[in-house]
């Protein structure tokens, strides 16, 4: 009984690790298949049965680089990193104001904040389209800029306060007795503790901004359009172009896809950090 | 709800603390938070209030001159309007839908995940990528590679000519979103479950309880918080899903995957009916409101057990 027991138990380890990878591999599949459509001539994407085995080929990338991709993606970038850095400079003090120095209505402003994400964004579409064309920021970025950030304000937000809860009180007091002010002990104690997660938030709102969809198709167009915008023009001829779409599906989800895959670690602590205190 | 009584005498000392020092000091302590709320407040509420506004006038951008008041006819023409009662219900099945089956698939993968094996960080790299890919993309993908009926994956595996697209359309979307929101609870499950206390395990183990029992007795309880904050930002996002029913179907055949967030879009950006539009606006902001309620007292409840408000 002593022997068969581990070696049982390991046999049924090992068959699944092999489950596991199989049903990773499966589950990916589609993402995979685009990788690999995306590096085909137009005349290897569509073929029956589809091709496993062919010539790589750049081509596609490169038509999609040099056929107008590029200010989208510059628009993409801007508005995602300017929309994260306010999400930080407006957060960071907020949920250090509802998290270490909370006064009466605390909960009150955490609930408003978590309701606003309550709030269908079709609901405000029409007077946002509105008001972007009277302050002619229609189809400009910072239109996104700022429908972006609050956005992510509120999550943001929620997530930085858990981060600050971690501070352990006692050093903080400690420090105050010991004469320190605000700025070193914000500096010495508050900051090292709190930085990985607004690592983390940082993260969240990058993914959040650079992937949304709604705002960017009603509110831009060929001016400010972000890298959404970009794929929408493949709806009326992605029947013909595959190989092209597959590409450009590529090249859009890439500084994302690098940024999320380097940085699992964070994403995992931040979300489960900001979910659960 | 137990360190609920304990925070809030210490919340209330510290008020106390703060009055004595006077005005100037919680007054000092808001000032950080303002420049958030503000901003917030400027952004999300204005904008509805003036979906509200809109939505008791007639008003088409097609017609110059057309703008008047017309009190709660907006709301009459909704309420017998069949395509708006389709939408409404296809946004509850596809969230409902999507919520639960991304939610158990993701519990499926962190189970599996939370081993250590061969490959484990290469193989949560894999498992988290939709999640990073445009919606956008995937969409568009899925429509392509996978649902093609001539030269689509599920042509290649089946044999069959099902034009998925159109005989299914509202499975179709879902399968995509679903595809795209399991990662996202995979990653919040999984953090769950790693942050168990091993020596309870453990424990549980010596005691002689199967892996069934362990689980549970004792994992699924300590889940239960990350489990109901998934299903939270799940729905949160899913309801507003318009990415999938816009690349994909288009909210048809006919208004087949029409969800409300599209039909909305519909009204408004080809109807240009900004009137109804709005009052359909006004519908679901309401509608979610009631939902959210429930949904809001859950996280507080969530929320106090584990930190307390503090």
């Amino acid at each position: 009984m002593t022997t068969v027991a581990p070696r049982k138990k390991q046999y049924g380890k090992g068959s699944l690790t092999v489950a596991t990878w199989v049903i990773a591999i499966l589950f990916v599949f589609p993402l995979l298949w685009m990788i690999l459509t995306a590096f085909k001539q137009e005349a290897d994407a569509y073929t029956d049965p589809p091709k496993l085995f062919f010539t790589p080929t750049f081509e596609q990338l490169g038509n999609v680089l040099s056929g107008g991709f590029l200010p989208y993606l510059s628009n993409s970038a801007f508005v995602t990193i300017l929309s994260t850095l306010l999400v930080l400079l407006l957060g960071v003090p907020a949920a250090y104001a509802l998290s270490l120095a909370p006064v009466k209505g605390t909960s009150n402003a955490l609930g408003f904040f978590l309701s606003t994400k309550m709030l269908p964004i079709v609901a405000a579409i029409i007077p946002l389209y509105v008001i972007s064309q009277n302050t002619e920021l229609l189809d400009t970025v910072w239109a996104l800029v700022i429908l972006y950030t609050s956005m992510n304000l509120p999550l943001a937000i929620w997530m930085m306060r858990s981060f600050f809860l971690e501070v352990p009180h006692e050093m903080i007091e400690a420090g105050r007795i010991d004469g320190a002010n605000l700025p070193t002990l914000l500096r010495k104690i508050i900051m090292p503790v709190v930085a990985p997660g607004i690592a983390a938030t940082a993260l969240i709102c990058v993914i959040f901004s650079w992937t949304e969809f709604f705002y960017a198709v009603n509110l831009t167009a060929a001016r400010a359009g972000t890298v959404p915008v970009f794929l929408v023009g493949f709806i009326t001829s992605e029947g013909l172009y595959w190989a092209q779409l597959s590409a450009a599906a590529l090249l859009a989800s890439l500084p994302v896809m690098i940024v999320g895959w380097i940085a699992q670690n964070h994403l995992v602590r931040g979300l489960s950090m900001g979910a659960v205190k | 709800m137990s360190t609920l009584s304990v925070s809030t005498p210490t919340s209330q000392a510290k008020a106390q603390v703060a009055e004595k020092r006077g005005l100037s000091t919680a007054a000092k302590r808001r000032l950080p938070l303002l420049p958030a709320l503000i901003f917030v407040i400027a952004v999300t509420q204005l904008p509805f209030l003036l979906t509200v506004f809109y939505s008791f006038q007639s008003w088409n951008l097609v017609r110059p001159g057309s703008r008047h008041f017309v009190g709660l006819q907006n709301y009459v023409d909704v309420f017998s309007d069949t395509t708006f009662l389709v939408a409404l219900l296809n946004t509850v099945l596809l969230t409902v839908v999507c919520v639960f089956v991304a939610l158990l698939l993701g519990l499926g993968l962190a189970i599996l995940l939370d081993r250590k094996f061969l490959g484990r960080g290469i193989v949560r790299t894999l498992l988290i990528t939709p999640f990073l890919i445009l919606p956008a993309a995937g969409a568009l993908l899925w429509k392509t590679t996978v649902f093609d009926p001539t030269y689509g994956l599920l042509h290649f595996v089946f044999g069959t000519d099902v034009d998925w697209l159109s005989e299914f359309p509202l499975a179709s979307v879902m399968a995509q979103i679903v595809w795209q929101w399991t990662p996202f609870m995979m990653l919040l499950i999984l953090a769950g479950l790693q942050s168990q206390a091993k020596d309870v395990l453990e424990a549980a183990n010596v005691d002689g309880a199967g892996r069934w029992r362990t689980f549970v007795s004792i994992t699924l309880p300590h889940l239960s918080r990350f489990l109901q904050l998934a299903t939270l930002l799940g729905a949160i996002y899913i309801v507003n899903s318009f990415d999938a029913i816009f690349l994909m179907t288009q909210g048809g055949p006919g208004t087949a995957s029409t969800n409300l967030p599209y039909y909305i879009y519909q009204r408004a950006f080809e109807g240009f009916d900004v009137g109804q539009s709005s009052a359909m606006g006004v519908i679901v902001v309401i509608l979610t409101m009631i939902v959210a309620t429930f949904a809001l007292r859950l996280m507080f409840r969530t929320f106090s057990v584990s930190g307390g408000i503090k």
